[in-house]
């Protein structure tokens, strides 16, 4: 199916490339944003549970939080939001954020720091899969009672286990799960004690500048304005996001002026439609990274010498200048640009020559054979075919091996893969989210089983590092802070068994009169209130 | 009864070994892959994945019995309200589809095969050669591109035009139907405009199979005795065709026109997914790609039991027709 699928797109690729489609610009309403989009991964609206981009971008427009990024400056870093201010305590272990006034749910209830008590408790009781973003700070179902405290409507108190960089705490608190709902109406709809989950699957009741009207899965979401909403009142007063599968489909609709917006154009139809007259192109740079791994458990690859060969090995620009062509960026450390922390360094450039110089000095000179475990994304087996080529010309017996989603991550999980290519992109924008899977992995021991650590999953011990990662999350100093993790990236860079080749950018097909919109950058999600036409 | 009980257990076991053998972790499904181990041990057993196999088959078979075929993990809502949902669509699709299907290609099977040999077959052989050999996607595409993107002869993708989404209150879920029950005219024009493509597109691979089968089927009857004694009796032409010929081929057209109908049913996956066309096809796939295998199972289940029932159905219009059949 997924070849069809390609296939559908490709032909209709060649189809349209010469075909000029006459162009009827802004037929939508002044007011109304219409956006054509994959949304087939929301499985419900819940903050405390939502954890799939489209979901997030939902909830960003729908939920404040109390610290959130300003769309039009996100390189600002977090600002206060629902939150006017906070303190934190000397012994840095508790921060009490007073509430700002006059925000409201669209229900018309008022935003109080019980609504944030409430918000925050549940995610924790709930213990969905996002929940680890909060519990890390040491909140448990047990302890929220004590640690997550509303003293009164304007005061909310947070108890941390042990003193953490502010940053990343809030950082963190800027995340979906972040989302604060309105308490009386979620449990007005609580069933069998689930705090209203089943219920703000399919609702919304936040105090963002939308309002969830309409949602059908794979089909289309509707959103209204939040008559209630504290903000300057959004220009565009409906958006409608429709899944539109196809990109060709999008590009259709597109230059027919029947959407405002194409949020999944392949890079074909981003070359096709670039001098359509009305239409343009606007390029994001995104969070997700594209890397392969080598399991340490793999005598040969576990020789530092044959890691530098196969990441000197690898045609970096000559994939991101071809099948990745606007699609992504070279790209060599962990943490995604614009992240606190993020460095440019670029050490391995494609060098077949000194590629065959480290691997004649390792303990494999003749390389030897190796699997690239790899899903059936087409852009990533592109990759893996790329690497089998050079990797080949050193001398590796490689063999692709293809499989679904669920397969490859199965094997990646066990630890029963040569290498791994995949993709992974920030749960919340602070740089720990990456730091703290790719160069963190406290106990190695196939008994640990933390399948959520990256540097697990490969099998890579790294005790100085995972020390250093720790000390990053708890040094307040910001600046000194960033300076940690480039070093770390550094380190990271020449010694680990990753080699991070690509950032992703986001290219969106928009008509040349949509202005500020934002896709979220690398660090959040996209913000509908901003837009104009 | 007891065929059609076995058959439906049948489909029941199938559905469930496919689902249990597929090489995919279904607590991965549901969970994604950065929960905790934690985590992933409290939905193994919440799926009942502990239990032993034959134990899961019980449930599993005593829950569809109810309805009840779990929650879909990539829309988070019950699969048979999704169902409840997609499948009015698909249904919508595929009746219009087999509808024009039936009205153009049984007269012009008909008509090629009275007019043998004479340019009227030749097209019609034509037609049905492009609408057999053409892939579907590549005409939806053609489709798409001409109509709507040049021409603007009609509406792009999806249903209904975005300014008429959620006016109509479901009734049967058939958004033509439904709007015609409540009296919105202006979204029923919109609703139109969006399936005529789609329908078209899916009538016409219908009309290339019902006219060769017609064709042929009536080519059979028009060289047997029985039409040439009624010509000599001196029947008009029409009688000959339509009173005589046609009356006995109309047991093997319902076949033919079950089996393009039910095609149609399980078979619109590319259709839907070019056109955004939210039914049955479009769900059962991406689910798949999505390992939502409780939604992959219902819809399998639900499309299973329409062949069976489309079966019972042309059986009972066998009888009708043909008395000895009882």
């Amino acid at each position: 199916m997924k070849t069809e699928n390609t296939f559908v797109a490709l032909a209709l690729a060649a189809l349209i490339a010469g075909t000029a489609v006459p162009h009827a610009q802004a037929d939508t309403p002044a007011n109304m944003l219409v956006i054509a989009s994959r949304i087939d991964d929301i499985k419900t609206f819940d903050p405390a549970e939502s954890f799939e981009f489209a979901g997030s971008d939902v909830s960003r427009n729908v939920y404040e939080r109390l610290v959130n990024f300003d769309p039009l400056n996100l390189d600002a870093g977090y600002q206060p939001q629902l939150a006017e201010s906070w303190i934190v305590s000397d012994d840095g272990m508790t921060i009490t954020f007073t509430m700002a006034q006059g925000h409201m749910f669209s229900t018309g209830n008022p935003v109080t720091a019980m609504d944030a008590e409430f918000s925050l408790r549940r995610a924790v009781v709930l213990n969905k899969t996002p929940s680890f973003i909060l519990t890390q700070f040491g909140f448990t179902p047990e302890n929220v009672a004590k640690t997550i405290v509303a003293t009164d409507d304007m005061t909310l108190v947070l108890t941390l286990d042990q003193p953490y960089a502010v940053s990343f705490v809030l950082n963190c608190l800027t995340s979906t799960i972040g989302g604060i709902v309105d308490m009386q109406v979620a449990m007005e709809n609580e069933v069998d004690g689930d705090m209203g989950s089943a219920w703000l699957r399919t609702n919304s009741v936040g105090s963002g500048p939308y309002k969830v009207v309409d949602w059908k899965p794979n089909e289309s979401v509707l959103m209204d304005l939040n008559p209630n909403y504290n903000g300057n009142s959004p220009a565009m007063e409906r958006v409608i996001v429709q899944h539109i599968q196809e990109s060709a489909t999008q590009r259709l609709q597109l230059e027919r002026g029947d959407i405002d917006v194409a949020r999944n154009l392949s890079p074909a139809d981003v070359a096709g439609i670039a001098d359509v007259e009305g239409v343009k192109i606007v390029d994001e740079l995104r969070g997700r990274l594209m890397y392969f791994a080598a399991n340490q458990k793999n005598e040969m690859l576990s020789d530092p010498m044959v890691m530098e060969a196969l990441k000197l090995a690898a045609d970096y620009e000559g994939m991101s200048n071809s099948f990745l062509k606007g699609q992504y960026t070279v790209h060599q450390a962990f943490l995604p640009r614009t992240f606190l922390g993020a460095i440019d360094d670029l050490p391995f450039n494609y060098d077949m020559d000194m590629a065959s110089e480290a691997l004649a000095n390792s303990g494999f000179p003749n390389c030897g054979p190796v699997a690239i475990s790899v899903r059936d994304a087409q852009e990533r087996i592109n990759i893996a075919q790329s690497l089998q080529n050079t990797w080949g010309q050193l001398g590796c017996d490689v063999e692709v091996i293809v499989g679904t989603g669920a397969q490859t991550l199965d094997r990646y999980r066990a630890r029963e893969h040569d290498i791994y290519l995949g993709a992974w992109g920030p749960d919340y924008p602070d740089p720990n989210t990456n730091a703290g899977t790719f160069a963190f992995n406290p106990d190695n021991s196939d008994e640990a089983g933390a399948t959520g650590l990256l540097a697990w999953r490969n099998a890579w011990a790294l005790p100085e590092m995972s020390n250093d990662t720790l000390a990053a999350v708890v040094e307040n100093d910001t600046e000194a802070r960033g300076a940690m993790y480039e070093t770390l990236q550094r380190e990271f860079q020449i010694t680990a068994p990753f080699g991070v080749m690509f950032q992703q950018i986001e290219q969106n097909g928009m008509g040349t009169n949509v202005e500020n919109f934002v896709a979220g950058g690398a660090t959040t999600a996209v913000s509908y209130w901003v837009v104009k036409k | 009864m007891t065929t059609i009980f076995v058959t439906l257990l049948g489909l029941l076991f199938v559905t469930f070994m496919i689902g249990r053998v597929m090489p995919i972790d279904p607590v991965l499904a549901v969970i994604g892959e950065r929960a905790t181990q934690a985590q992933y041990e409290e939905t193994f057993i919440a799926l009942g994945l502990d239990q032993p196999l034959m134990v899961q088959f019980w449930i599993y078979v005593r829950d569809v019995m109810h309805g009840d075929f779990g929650q879909s993990i990539r829309t988070g809502q019950e699969v048979s309200s999704d169902i409840a949902r997609v499948f009015p669509a698909t249904f919508e699709l595929a009746t219009l589809g087999t509808l024009f299907g039936v009205v153009i290609g049984v007269p012009l099977g008909v008509l090629a095969a009275v007019r043998r040999g004479t340019w009227i077959d030749q097209i019609a052989r034509f037609v049905g050669l492009i609408g057999y050999s053409m892939p579907i996607f590549w005409l939806g595409l053609v489709g798409l591109l001409v109509f709507y993107g040049i021409l603007g002869w009609v509406s792009g993708p999806g249903r209904v035009g975005i300014f008429y989404q959620g006016i109509v209150e479901p009734i049967t879920g058939m958004l033509l139907v439904d709007s015609l029950l409540r009296g919105e005219w202006d979204v029923f024009k919109s609703a139109f405009s969006h399936i005529i493509l789609p329908a078209s597109l899916l009538g016409y691979f219908s009309l290339a199979y019902i006219s060769r089968m017609t064709r042929s089927f009536m080519l059979e009857q028009m060289n047997s005795e029985y039409i040439i004694t009624a010509r000599v009796k001196g029947l008009s032409e029409w009688q000959v065709v339509w009173g005589h010929a046609f009356r006995n081929i109309r047991i093997q057209l319902i076949t033919v026109i079950a089996l393009a109908y039910a095609n149609l049913l399980e078979g619109s996956v590319l259709t839907e997914i070019i056109f955004a066309w939210p039914g049955i096809g479009q769900y059962i796939t991406t689910s798949l790609l999505a390992n939502d295998m409780n939604a992959v199972l219902g819809g399998t289940i639900v499309i299973g039991s329409i062949f069976v029932g489309i079966n019972i159905f042309s059986d009972l219009l066998y009888r009708f027709f043909d008395p000895r059949a009882k």
